[in-house]
């Protein structure tokens, strides 16, 4: 490269930048009007937007910028556009009693919409897209409840969860009967051989009446002495064809010897009161509300 | 020409000292006032230092690249805050080396995950995430179930964190061995020191092996607690300190 000797480059007329490299020039077009325009309009814009908005940092903060703009106080209010645009029925939601909801049938409309929104965000996880359940899950769309299918039961389990970390959970706990050795694996094998009965499966009847005994003893106390469970405990109903894990002998014999605690957590801290009812009348018009 | 680019062009050296110099600048007002800026953070009761084995999970998560899918930083924004729960705040990443924020989320936010769903859901969902959500297109962690979970050096791990500003005491990294152990029980003997060093941790068997410590039982652990420590009852969103 040769110092600068600037010169016209002779084919295009255009100036060079005095740069020279064995002899190849590099021509020096100005930039296009527009780019440049772009430019200073950007760097503007720039300048606009440190005296507007939260800009520079400074010794112990940052420029606020005059419009007092934040983000955390926009998200602010659009939430609370966005409850005023629900307008009064969600406000209904909670005003009137929990009972009175499905009566309305334009607030019943609402509420199963706003209902089915919240669920697939929070519930379908578990209870499936279409509150059909899944092995130790809950089917929702029967009529077969573990912990009450009236309305406020639901609202009440939505709300507190079961075997949750609240303090006002339901809580039940089967014993590990196996486990703990509270039965001998041939007493479970016959305690299972029972249960199949309840629902009328088939199960040797020898070991099935031995069984009856063990029922009589350790299970009646929550199942019931016909075998029918007990809402109040969240005792499953076991003489119905519904299973939480499956009815087959295998699993019976499973849940007997190690005992199933399902868990589902406690949704009022993370949800608000209109969306824990909205669930509830969702929940309990999907086939088998009480 | 009162400038010129000569010196830069003749000059490797020099052009070296003033590219260094011009990044320099970016960087001196970009990134240096948010270590000395005292709202870059804000103030909010609750937050703790992660147990040993919420440590130990948290270290699973980042070597099989959960971040590659998941971000844990809830924007500002109606729609994320409706879904996902209140926006993240900076303080609830500051004992994270390194963060996990993002901008690409393949699969959901997990900023709040913690307590959304039960351990035995966390579980079936690692191993085999279509078994309970159909439509995922998530791997599975087969194999994080009953793998025992190394961590002869969580003592080291804490230590580690603590050289960059994480305030663990010599007396958790001392204990770093029992509460690790302690916390993948229910109701053992060491659950009260171990909330008595960090509140609100959740002492239990996560993975359903109650004899072992397994990698299972470090990630659920992590994953309950992701988003649960603040106090938002005690956090002033109008807060001059805390607008921005």
């Amino acid at each position: 490269m040769s110092r600068s000797d600037k010169h016209i480059d002779e084919v295009s007329g255009v100036e060079t930048t005095g740069h020279e490299w064995d002899g190849i020039r590099e021509l020096n077009n100005p930039l296009p009007a527009w780019w440049l325009w772009v430019f200073w309009v950007s760097v503007a814009v720039a300048i606009i937007y440190w005296v507007l908005l939260p800009a520079w940092p400074m010794v112990t903060t940052n420029t606020i910028g005059i419009l007092g703009s934040s983000d955390r106080v926009n998200v602010a209010n659009d939430m609370a556009a966005l409850e005023a645009k629900r307008g009064a029925m969600w406000q209904q939601l909670t005003s009137v009693p929990l009972e009175s909801i499905e009566s309305n049938p334009a607030l019943l409309e609402f509420a199963q919409k706003a209902g089915g929104v919240a669920f697939g965000t929070n519930c379908a996880g578990c209870h499936g897209s279409g509150a059909q359940g899944a092995k130790g899950y809950p089917n929702l769309a029967d009529d077969v409840w573990i912990w009450g299918g009236k309305l406020a039961d639901i609202q009440q389990t939505i709300r507190f969860g079961v075997r949750s970390a609240d303090p006002e959970t339901r809580q039940s706990q089967m014993p590990s009967f196996g486990r703990d050795e509270i039965l001998t694996k041939d007493q479970i094998n016959d305690v299972v051989e029972f249960v199949t009965t309840l629902s009328g499966g088939e199960a040797n009847a020898e070991a099935a009446e031995r069984g009856r005994t063990v029922f009589a003893e350790q299970c009646t106390v929550c199942h019931g002495d016909d075998g029918k469970g007990n809402r109040e405990l969240g005792a499953p109903n076991l003489t119905d064809q519904e299973w939480l894990y499956g009815s087959d002998k295998a699993t019976l014999y499973e849940t007997v010897f190690y005992a199933r605690r399902g868990v589902m957590p406690a949704w009022h801290e993370r949800l608000d009161d209109p969306t824990i009812r909205a669930l509830a009348v969702f929940v309990h018009t999907r086939g088998g509300g009480e | 020409m009162i400038f010129s680019h000569e010196p830069f062009e003749r000059h490797s050296l020099v052009l070296t000292a003033g590219i260094l110099i011009v990044v320099a600048i970016g960087g001196l007002i970009e990134i240096a006032p948010l270590f000395y800026l005292e709202n870059t953070i804000e103030k909010v009761e609750g937050m703790r230092p992660y147990t040993p084995l919420e440590l130990a999970g948290r270290n699973i998560y980042i070597r099989e690249g959960c971040y590659t899918c998941h971000s844990q930083m809830i924007r500002p924004l109606r729609d994320e805050v409706e879904r996902y729960g209140h926006y993240s705040l900076a303080a609830e990443s500051m004992y994270d080396h390194p963060f996990q924020w993002g901008s690409k989320r393949t699969g959901p936010d997990l900023a709040r995950v913690g307590g959304k769903y039960s351990d035995d859901w966390q579980r079936r969902h690692l191993i085999d995430p279509r078994e309970v959500v159909p439509e995922s297109v998530m791997p599975g962690y087969r194999f994080l179930d009953g793998t025992p979970l190394r961590y002869d050096d969580i003592s080291a791990q804490l230590a580690a964190n603590s050289i960059v500003g994480v305030p663990y005491t010599d007396e958790m990294i001392d204990n770093a061995k029992a509460d690790l152990e302690a916390q993948a029980v229910e109701g053992g003997e060491g659950e009260e020191a171990l909330v008595g060093r960090y509140p609100k941790a959740m002492a239990r068997d996560y993975d359903g092996r109650p004899a072992e410590i397994t990698e299972m039982d470090a990630l659920v652990a992590y994953l309950q607690m992701l988003g649960t420590l603040v106090d938002f009852k005690t956090y002033e969103a109008e807060d001059p300190a805390n607008k921005r």
